[in-house]
């Protein structure tokens, strides 16, 4: 996602919820074409703790659904498969992955997520590229049917007290598991609600029809637990949890190994899979899973509070050199209360404990290469299934 | 107690000034994470950069706003740059300024024209 400057207001869209953010006190921005709100009345740092410490209700309709539709789910999944290095055919119903639409350099063109809902596929992809998404997701046509939804909107309750808020609303949300989708009855709204998000905590994403989107929002927010979330605290939260943003940490420059994603390229679609490879840039892509790449996403610990932002360079040594990479997205972290950010750096200096230096003002400030994520993530996983002997 | 277009304020106590950042600036610039502040006893211009604060958002220069000697800082805002946000005419102050020449200050605005300018 990455935000347009110097738009006018009038050539801004607005969400369903444009009305609710403007009376909550919101500070509205454009992002992504988009008038969204980037922080409410608790500012940035309070809003990105109140979600971890209890739960807060997110904004996203400004991302792109599409629903992906073959003469069964197997037929989408092998048309998306032409372009999504991700096994897509052996998603579980009502089961939700994440993934990445590639190029045919090797690079990734968006990050998404995909959901098998039983005779379709349901995706989820960022704001600033949903219509080149969509139109790349055309050339599969007409093998599948591709269908932008532009009737619903897209909110996440976010925070260890979403369960209990949602559950309230349907008792079905408690059943869920990470990664888990199903369609709830939300204040009288059929709502697609999967359990996942952006925040390195429990919660859920909720697909809902615009015109009850406001009255559903509202409800939730009657909730003691639930406060309204900007875009401000959304990247905080999301950086301290590790999760890439397209445009800024990974974009068609960056292939999934370099971005630290090959975890999300399952075995059946690399060397020696049962579907290795068919998808744009796979030579690339699949050679650098086994041979490893020259260069690695890694998460950095600035030393003291200085945030260090995106296109800070970086340096092996405290004085001379040329920079050996860059920090792609990077800022104050309120959970870990310090400076934490992502960044690429060669993959020789990657081990964790490695100093860098960050060069800040003049002064070259060291970097600690630090574990992603940088707060535990909370997620309600499914039991692991006990082996029977 | 006088105002500068940049948003900062100035408050005579004695033969020193006390600066800091006014509830205006505060509110644009969103929660304060990191202060850095000038030396004590360092000698500054006009319009010197001599603060660095960075706020969840970005980060921004805060120029001395008169001729002179810093005779002290808040630590306690280095430690706790939220008190910024928390307190900006009180405990959120930045550095104390002895000036080289009181008169600069006459140029800056009142607390009413300063109120008119953020209307």
């Amino acid at each position: 996602m990455d935000e347009r400057q110097g738009v006018k207001v009038s050539d801004l869209s607005r969400t369903p919820l444009y009305d609710l953010h403007v009376e909550l006190g919101a500070k509205m921005v454009p992002f992504a074409g988009y008038e969204m709100p980037v922080q409410y009345k608790l500012g940035v740092m309070k809003e990105h703790l109140h979600t971890r410490d209890k739960a807060g209700l997110f904004d996203v309709s400004h991302m792109g659904q599409v629903i992906v539709t073959g003469t069964d789910y197997a037929a989408a999944a092998a048309a998306l498969e032409t372009l999504i290095p991700v096994n897509i055919a052996g998603l579980g119903e009502n089961r939700q992955r994440y993934g990445l639409f590639t190029t045919p350099e090797g690079g990734i063109s968006d990050d998404l997520m995909l959901t098998n809902r039983g005779d379709h596929v349901f995706l989820v992809v960022n704001a600033a590229c949903k219509e080149a998404d969509i139109a790349h997701l055309k050339t599969l046509e007409p093998a599948v049917t591709v269908t932008p939804i532009t009737d619903r909107a897209l909110i996440a309750l976010q925070g260890p007290a979403s369960e209990e808020v949602l559950a309230a609303l349907d008792p079905k949300a408690a059943d869920m598991a990470f990664m888990d989708v199903a369609t709830l009855t939300l204040d009288g709204a059929e709502c697609w609600v999967s359990r996942s998000g952006y925040t390195g905590e429990d919660g859920y994403e909720i697909s809902v029809p615009e015109a009850a989107a406001e009255a559903l929002a509202r409800k939730l927010l009657a909730h003691d637990a639930v406060e309204p979330i900007g875009l401000g605290a959304r990247d905080s939260l999301r950086l301290e949890a590790g999760l890439c943003l397209y445009g800024h940490d990974i974009d068609t420059e960056t292939t999934p190994a370099e971005a630290a994603l090959s975890w999300a390229i399952q075995t059946v679609r690399r060397i020696g899979g049962a579907r290795e490879g068919g998808f744009p840039g796979d030579e690339t892509i699949l050679a650098q899973l086994e041979t490893g790449a020259g260069k690695t996403r890694v998460g950095l610990r600035p030393e003291g509070r200085a945030p260090m932002r995106e296109g800070v360079p970086l340096f092996a040594a405290e004085e001379g050199g040329d920079p050996i990479g860059q920090i792609t997205s990077g800022g104050f972290g309120p959970s870990v209360e310090g400076p934490v950010a992502m960044g690429y750096l060669p993959t020789e200096l990657t081990a964790e404990g490695t100093t860098v230096f960050g060069e800040l003002r003049g002064r070259r400030v060291p970097v600690t290469v630090t574990a992603l994520p940088f707060v535990p993530a909370r997620f309600k996983r499914k039991p692991a299934k006990v082996q029977q002997a | 107690m006088k105002f500068t277009e940049e948003h900062e304020w100035l408050r005579p106590e004695g033969d020193i000034v006390v600066v800091g950042i006014t509830e205006h600036a505060t509110e644009q610039l969103g929660d304060l994470v990191f202060v850095e502040l000038p030396e004590v006893g360092s000698t500054v211009a006009k319009d010197d950069e001599i603060v660095v604060i960075e706020s969840v958002k970005a980060a921004s220069d805060i120029c001395a706003p008169i001729d002179g000697e810093i005779v002290e800082i808040n630590e306690t805002l280095v430690d706790n740059p939220a008190l910024a946000n928390e307190d900006p005419l009180g405990d959120g102050w930045f550095f104390k300024i002895r000036p080289a020449d009181a008169s600069q200050m006459d140029g800056y605005m009142d607390e009413a024209a300063y109120k008119a300018m953020i209307e």
